[in-house]
């Protein structure tokens, strides 16, 4: 690892750091392209291509790492710079425009490697932190099943104890980018007799063990990055457990909270207002001015108006880290950040849709940022179900932030195999 | 407001909500709607006693800040006065304070000094932000002759100009592209107070007629013609003090509403157990704990003069305005028919933030305004 400035009491500062950063930055990454990787999930690469590039990210992650830049936000002890989330802001601010690990951000970093950060073994953490910094192991969080995401404690994958090992039956599903990751880190059911929260337990498994098999799912635009996961007598050793057995909703009620943070999260990179690469006010501005629209004032209240949300979440989401921090909001006013998340982005993505009216409908190669803008439209909704539903925040808002009296349940207190299933299980 | 106050603020804050709770209950504010002024005069020399009116002038005319950060301070209690919805002119003559202090001259010491104290109100006519520099709805022009100025012309609405002994008006210089900005007696010969109908109950609106209005040359605060910066800086105040207050009464309303829906039953079980409204609650919640957060980065942007002020305070501005009604407007959705009666408080709260929406520029024309920001930004860039 390279040397880095520090300050007179050992620790970087902000200001230091942000310059070190900046240098190697500018000196090692290739600035994005206008309108390079914006927009909703588009089918704009082939599977080699795809490959490709999670392999750029991964190399991109190491000279992070032998640079002394990942892992800003984690213990020194595994790896990590043991840095401020004010210097994990600077270097957001540092890396916008230009190319950064994209796939190990979310889930990688948060929530996966935070929940291992908190539940793990001293052996797990040292085996897994490390590799997930340099790049070199790829998670995937391994929770949706076919029956249930939303009511996520109704998992039905099954682990039985055998000996030293645990032998894993089930299905995930909705995993985005399972085919080319490394680790799954997943929610299972071991113990039917006792209420849904009492009997689950966490396991950590390579996806290319023996008894996975990863089959790929095509969403409506095309995109074929959805997978699911069949696993058939998967063999897991004890010692892949995270956290205690039957106890794995304590380790999924802070997965769940990691999960919310996303990218809001300390652990996550996440370029800053003004990328081009994003469902941001620069991507709306570039279609206007495209479509020649910029002078029509019904266009330019439309433009201020997702410029306004895109300032406003950014002031949102550092007042409500803080208040988690110093304990003057609770964990679960994440829920609030990941509501607004989604409520924002798929408002800007109906701005965008309006704002290129016609070439929303029907569009050129070269229409510029006006191109594909209907087809990111179809796709809106991702943002307010992946990572958990809006429906689910605001039930965690209202109910877990300002008291009020939870839903009515007709699984509370009852043995899980006697908890009614529906029908049909997605699909 | 912001979510760590520091010990000295919290002194402040607590000082002034003592002072409203006592002075200014909800009884005494359904009262005060048959009040001309809308305020007693003690009530308002009381409260500068408090430091309402001093946080931003400067030391030697008997004002400053408690911390470092005056406009930030000064927030804290616009936030209060929305929470209370208090009566009083706090952002104007904060503002008049503000642009006498900073850009006045000798001539206009006494005036300070009488604003201060709280023993004399001022209030000011500032326009409407379009592009910074180049407020809109100005409608009074002012020209000079001989050693005089001259004003003509009509300011609306102008908060508690009946009682005021200034008003700061800010005119369009007759034949040229400049503002002035002129510290007007309103005992001038020329100047007529007409009363106007407002939404809130305590404060007080007046249209306020320039007739040939004659003053020495003194009477202008900053440079004549050259008063574009120092309007977009005070708008900038105004629009950090009313966002401040809307969000104060946001969040009154919104617990009013929450306490509300525990206590009301329907079909056997609290309001609070239904999910439609808890979702809506959350939504609420959510546009709430927005608002405090861009008002608290906006006052702070613009207590620093950071470039990025003007685009922030809109985009407060904007989003305040729409979501502040938004929410006040569902909290009378969600109590039925007790939340269109004069009886209840929840009106209150409502009003301050229809006024505070529609003062200063709508949400539309904010948004307007953060678009050219943003274009001129990334032409730059
Ligand atoms: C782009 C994308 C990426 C994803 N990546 C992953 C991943 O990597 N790993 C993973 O495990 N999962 C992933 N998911 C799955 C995602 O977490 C689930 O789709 C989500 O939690 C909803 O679960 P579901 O699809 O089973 O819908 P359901 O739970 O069946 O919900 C259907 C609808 O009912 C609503 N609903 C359900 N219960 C309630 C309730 N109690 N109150 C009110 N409304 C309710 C929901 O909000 C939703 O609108 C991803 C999804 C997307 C879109």
């Amino acid at each position: 690892m390279s040397t880095s400035a520090v300050g007179a009491d050992g620790v970087e500062s902000v200001e230091e750091f942000r310059a070190r950063a900046r240098a190697w930055i500018r000196a090692n990454l290739r600035p994005l392209e206008a309108h390079e990787e914006v927009g909703i999930m588009r089918p704009t690469r082939t599977d080699e291509e795809e490959l490709a590039a999670v392999a750029r990210d991964r190399e991109i992650q190491k000279a992070l790492f032998d640079a002394g830049l990942a892992g800003i936000c984690f213990p020194p002890e595994y790896g990590g710079r043991g840095l401020t989330p004010a210097h994990q802001r600077a270097f957001n601010e540092e890396i916008t425009g230009y190319e950064y690990p994209q796939r190990l951000q979310v889930p990688t970093f948060a929530p996966c490697a935070a929940v291992l950060l908190e539940f793990g073994t001293e052996e797990q953490k040292r085996a897994h932190i490390p590799a997930i910094l340099k790049g070199e192991e790829i998670w995937m969080q391994f929770l949706s099943e076919p029956s249930s995401g939303s009511d996520v404690a109704a998992a039905l994958t099954t682990a039985v104890r055998d000996g030293d090992d645990w032998i894993l039956n089930g299905s995930k599903i909705w995993t985005t980018g399972a085919w080319w990751s490394d680790w799954g880190l997943c929610l299972a059911r071991t113990n039917w007799d006792v209420p849904k929260h009492r009997g689950l337990t966490v396991f950590i498994l390579p996806i290319a063990a023996a008894g996975v098999d990863v089959q790929r799912i095509e969403m409506l635009n095309g995109v074929k990055e959805f997978c699911q996961e069949f696993m058939t007598d998967v063999r897991v050793p004890d010692s892949d457990r995270i956290g205690e057995v039957d106890d794995g909703w304590t380790v999924g009620t802070r997965w769940m909270f990691h999960e919310r943070m996303s990218s809001g999260s300390p652990y996550v990179t996440s370029p800053g207002t003004s990328a081009h690469h994003r469902i941001g006010p620069d991507w709306l501005l570039d279609i206007a001015r495209g479509t020649g629209r910029l002078d029509d004032p019904l266009v330019r209240d439309l433009v201020g108006e997702g410029r306004v949300l895109d300032l406003v979440g950014a002031a949102l989401h550092p007042r409500l880290a803080l208040g988690m921090t110093t304990g003057r909001l609770s964990d679960q006013a994440a829920a609030i950040g990941r509501l607004y998340s989604g409520v924002c982005a798929t408002r800007l993505t109906t701005i965008a849709f309006d704002i290129a009216g016609g070439a929303g409908a029907a569009w050129a190669d070269d229409d510029g940022a006006a191109s594909d803008v209907g087809a990111d439209f179809l796709m809106r909704q991702t943002a307010t179900i992946g990572g958990g539903t809006t429906e689910m925040a605001r039930n965690v808002v209202s109910e877990r932030v300002l008291g009020m009296p939870r839903e009515a349940a007709l699984d509370r207190g009852r043995p899980f195999r006697e908890v009614p299933r529906g029908g049909r299980s997605g699909g | 407001m912001l979510l760590e106050l520091t010990p000295d603020q919290e002194v402040f804050r607590e000082a002034t909500a003592r002072f409203l709770a006592d002075r200014v209950p909800p009884e005494v504010i359904r009262r005060l709607r048959a009040d001309p002024a809308g305020f007693s005069p003690d009530y308002w020399s009381a409260g500068a006693e408090l430091g309402w009116t001093s946080l931003l002038a400067r030391e030697e005319h008997g004002g400053g800040p408690i911390g470092d950060a005056a406009l930030v301070d000064l927030s804290i209690l616009a936030h209060e006065f929305g929470a209370r919805a208090a009566p009083g002119p706090l952002a104007s003559a904060n503002v008049v304070a503000h642009a006498l202090s900073t850009w006045g001259g000798e001539a206009h010491t006494a005036a300070v000094e009488a604003v201060l104290s709280g023993e004399s109100l001022a209030t000011c006519a500032l326009g409407e932000p379009a592009t910074p520099g180049e407020p809109a709805g100005i409608r009074v022009q002012v020209r000079a002759d001989g050693g005089d100025v001259v004003l003509d012309g009509t300011a609306r609405p102008v908060e508690s100009a009946a009682g005021a002994g200034h008003i700061l008006v800010t005119a369009r210089v007759a034949g040229a592209a400049g503002l002035a900005q002129v510290l007007v007696p309103t005992a001038a010969p020329g100047v007529t107070v007409t009363p106007m109908r407002t939404v809130d109950l305590t404060r007080r609106f007046f249209a306020v007629g320039f007739d040939g209005v004659r003053l020495p040359a003194d009477a202008v605060v900053g440079e004549f013609g050259e008063a574009g910066e120092q309007v977009e800086r005070q708008l900038q105040v105004a629009l950090a003090l009313s966002c401040a207050e809307s969000v104060g009464a946001m969040q009154t309303a919104f617990d009013l509403t929450v306490k509300w829906a525990f206590e009301r039953y329907s079909f056997g079980r609290p309001l609070a157990s239904y999910q439609e409204l808890k979702h809506r609650f959350a939504d609420m919640k959510t546009w709430l704990e927005a608002s405090h957060a861009i008002s608290d980065k906006a006052t702070a942007a613009v207590d620093a003069g950071a470039p990025e002020a003007a685009e922030l305070a809109s985009a407060a501005k904007a989003y305040i305005g729409d979501y502040g009604t938004e929410l006040a407007q569902d909290c009378v959705q969600i109590h039925g028919g007790i939340g269109v009666t004069f009886e209840h408080d929840l009106h209150f709260y409502l009003r301050r933030v229809t006024l505070n929406r529609a003062l200063h520029g709508t949400p539309a024309s904010h948004r307007a305004r953060v678009t050219g920001i943003f274009e001129n930004l990334k032409e730059q860039a």
